[in-house]
Formats: structure tokens, sequence, C-alpha cells
């Protein structure tokens, strides 16, 4: 365990990486996910095909396809991504696909009588949805969106693919230059999994903090 | 608010002092191959209380519900206090109106629902001052002070601040008509809402509402199937069966001397239940 601790320097620098990497890829993946999820309901016909063959395309994909794709496909263009760059573009658009479903599941379950009552008050869509929907949908978006960032965080480490910067990479090339790959890699798993335990906590605390007045 | 009334329904304005508060007339409503309503006639006079009353599938809640819009209608015209529900006339034709001007005509009616529709993120008190503030823009502090007053006339000033699951069935209900006497409406619409009660709980409700029909300060529709209710508190009753009205008059008459075959087979059904 010495070695692992004498490398801390260069762990913590993949580390940071593989953090930055999950918090741009959450709220990304989160806010294509809101936008998606209320399109796939509410969106004009096109807009709702669209969005279903978004969803069900990258669903139906291994991530580390889009993330290949993502990685080769804007060079060919004459687009210059760094790897940093592509890689949490292709974990965003994974995330938002599987958020939009999240989403727009929580909000097909709040009960009609709920539209039909804030209607009748006068409110038109966006307060319906910003007052009336959301609130309501988000305490049944929680547990799915922590499991989805849960799955985030662990795909963080296909990075290593593409990159030459993230935790698992740092594990890696730290482990070859000393062996003691067993020390190594249970070190990273101890990490993944303290990382991963941590968000599950995250997301049950707002789950319970969101659920004011909802049984 | 006159002037963009006018602006919406040029044509309806001249007839509005001698409209009745509700028209309803030669209403049509088909989902599909079910017509379910097939010309329906009604008018309502400010501060009437109207109970609706038939067989399940009669039509009568899809009625109450193309009051105030929340179901469209193919056929004939709504006007609620002169305006036109939910549609404006463009050389003798329907245009739907916008959604703007459909919300604002909501303003004016009111429903009760039969499941109630609490906003279960929001205390009772919040339930009753959400409309007001977000869409009348009432100060908060005033909504605030009417909201306690409309609890306490429904007889729940002390559970201003319990969440509606934490509230027994009765009590939401009473919670749902204060909410929807906060936005002050011309119209109250209450959509068979004792149904959902257990039998216990069904009197403090059609209390407040004997209450709130006594006071004559609305124009009150009541879709429901309390027959004493309906005696004691209505100015009149109508009977709907198969989307159409087949019979109406004040309480006594319909209910004690019925004229049709079908509302003499319905009221023998309500007594021999």
């Amino acid at each position: 365990m010495e070695v692992v601790w004498e490398s801390r320097e260069l762990l913590w620098q993949g580390l940071e990486y593989t953090l930055r990497l999950f918090a741009v890829v959450i709220v990304l993946g989160t806010a294509i996910g809101i936008l998606g999820g209320v399109g796939l309901l509410y969106g004009h016909a096109i807009i709702r095909a669209l969005l279903r063959a978004y969803v069900d395309i990258i669903r139906g994909m291994p991530l580390i396809v889009t993330i290949f794709i993502l990685f080769y496909g804007p060079v060919a263009y004459g687009i210059n991504l760094s790897s940093f760059q592509s890689i949490a573009l292709a974990l965003a658009i994974f995330a938002g696909a599987h958020m939009s479903e999240i989403v727009r599941g929580a909000i097909a379950t709040i009960p009609r009588g709920q539209i039909d009552a804030a209607k009748s008050l006068g409110l038109t869509f966006w307060p319906r949805l910003f007052s009336i929907v959301l609130p309501q949908a988000l305490p049944l978006m929680i547990p799915p969106w922590t499991n989805l960032a849960v799955d985030i965080f662990k795909g963080t480490s296909l990075a290593v693919l593409v990159s030459q910067a993230d935790f698992l990479f740092s594990v890696q090339k730290r482990a070859s230059a000393r062996g003691h790959y067993l020390a190594f890699y249970m070190s990273a798993m101890v990490v993944y999994f303290v990382c991963c335990f941590a968000i599950s906590r995250a997301g049950a605390w707002l789950s319970r903090r969101t659920r004011i007045g909802l049984a | 608010m006159s002037d963009s009334r006018q602006a919406v329904a040029p044509a309806t304005t001249a007839a509005t002092a001698t409209m009745p508060m509700v028209r309803i007339a030669g209403v049509h409503k088909r989902y599909g191959d079910l017509h379910v309503l097939r010309g329906v006639d009604l008018d309502v006079q400010t501060g009437e209380v109207v109970c609706i009353i038939g067989p399940s599938g009669s039509g009568k809640t899809t009625l109450l519900r193309c009051i105030n819009f929340l179901e469209t209608y193919q056929e004939g015209r709504i006007w609620v206090d002169g305006q036109l529900v939910g549609y404006r006339e463009r050389n003798g034709k329907l245009v739907p109106a916008s959604e703007k001007e459909i919300a604002r005509l909501r303003t004016e009616t009111a429903m009760v629902f039969q499941q109630f529709n609490l906003f279960p993120h929001m205390t009772a008190l919040q339930n009753v001052t959400f409309g007001p503030i977000k869409v009348r823009k009432v100060p908060k502090d005033v909504a605030r002070q009417r909201g306690m007053e409309l609890l306490a006339r429904v007889g729940l000033a002390n559970k201003a601040d319990s969440y509606p699951a934490h509230l027994s069935g009765g009590q939401q209900q009473r919670v749902a008509i204060a909410r929807a006497l906060a936005m002050e409406p011309k119209v109250m619409l209450f959509d068979e809402v004792t149904s959902a009660l257990d039998p216990e709980l069904v009197g403090e409700v059609l209390a407040v509402m004997q209450d709130l029909a006594a006071s004559h300060g609305v124009t009150m529709i009541v879709v429901t199937h309390e027959m004493l209710f309906a005696r004691e508190a209505a100015d009149r009753i109508v009977f709907m069966d198969q989307g159409i009205v087949i019979e109406q008059g004040p309480p006594a008459q319909v209910l004690d001397d019925p004229q049709s075959e079908r509302l003499r087979a319905f009221l023998s059904r309500f007594r021999s239940a």
C-alpha cells in the first residue's frame, strides 16, 4: 500500500480529472434530460419523433461506441475536440438519453386531475409545468437519477480509452511503472466505491428533502 | 378587463346585459364515435344554484367540464358572463381561442373535483393562496389573510399548515372549495364532489356547499347524486339523460312530479337504492 501512497499526487490528478468530467456530464446530461423529457411529452410531433429516435438509439447502443464516434467522428469533419470535450460530450449524450426517459416517466405519472386543477385556476402551460408538474415529478426522478449518476461515474472510467488523464489511467500508469498491480487496482476499487457510495447517499438525502408533503 | 373582453368577443358584448351568467346553446360533444352531448341547451342566471342530476354516462360531468373548457365541444356555443368559451367567432365560424384567452376565461369559473385534486406539495393555505398569487397577482400578505378567512369559513383554520396527505377526504374537499372560492369566480362548478368520500364525511362537505348556496353570492352549477342536497339547496334541478336535458324546474316539481318516463325511472332507482 505504501507504493500507492507514494503515487498519491499523480493519482489525485487523475481523480480530479474524473471528478471534473463527472460534474460536467451530470449537469449537461440532466439539462438535456429535462428538455428531452418535456419535449417527449409535450413537443410537436416532429420534435417528439426526433427525441424518441435519439433516446432509443443511444439507449440501444454500447456507451463505448458513442464514445468512439464522438472521439473519431468530429475530427473527420475538421472539428477538433479535446479528448476531455469528446468524452464529456459522449457521456452527456448518453446521460441525456437516459435522463429524458426518467423525466418523461416521472412527469407521466402525475395524475391528470392535477393538470385539470391547475388549468381551472387559469394557469397556462409553463406555470403549470414549473409550479405544479415538476415539483411533484422531481421526487420521483431522484432515485433513478441517482442510479444514473452512479452509472455515469463508473462510465467516466471509459475515458481511459481515449484520454490519458482520468483516474483509471493514472492508476494504470503508476501500476505498470511500479508493479504491484493488485495494490493499485484494489485502491482504485476503494476510491470508485467510496465515490459511488457518496453519490447514492446524496441521492437518498435529496430524495427525502424533495418529498415535502408527498406521501 | 372590460377592454380586453371587447377585443376578444366584440360580437357578444352587446348581448351581455341580457345574457344569463352561463348560456349553453345546442352543444354537441363527441369522443370519436361516442356522442356524449347531443345538443344541450341550458341557461343559468346570476346567483342561481343549479343541480344537474342524471344516470352515469348521461353527460353531466362532460357538460360541466365544457363550461371551463377542460373539454372541447364540437358544435354549439357556451358563454360565461357573455364571453364565448374556448373559441372566437369569426364570420359565423368557431375558431379556437388562444391559450391565454382560455386561461383568462377559466379564472371566471372555478371547479371543485370529485377527486379533490389538491396540490400535494403545498399546504392547505398554500393551495388556497396559490391561484390568487400566481394568476390574479394578489399581494402575498393579502392573499394569505383572505386564504385564512376562507379556511375559517370551511372550518379548517387550524389545518392551514397541513399538507393534503394529512387531511381526511372531507377536509381535503373543503380546502378545495376554499381554493375555488379564493379565485372569486363568477361561477362555481362542482363535479360530484362527495362521490369519492366515505359516507360519514359527506355531510361536512355538503354543509359547506349549502352555506355557500344560501349566501347566493356565487352562481353554482352542481353535478350531484345527493338528492337531499339538491332538494334543499338548488333553485332549479336539471335532469340529463343520454346527452340532453330531459326535464328541469324547481326541486319540488322535478323530484315530486316528474313528467318524463326517464326521470321517473331514474328517481325510482334512486329511492330503491
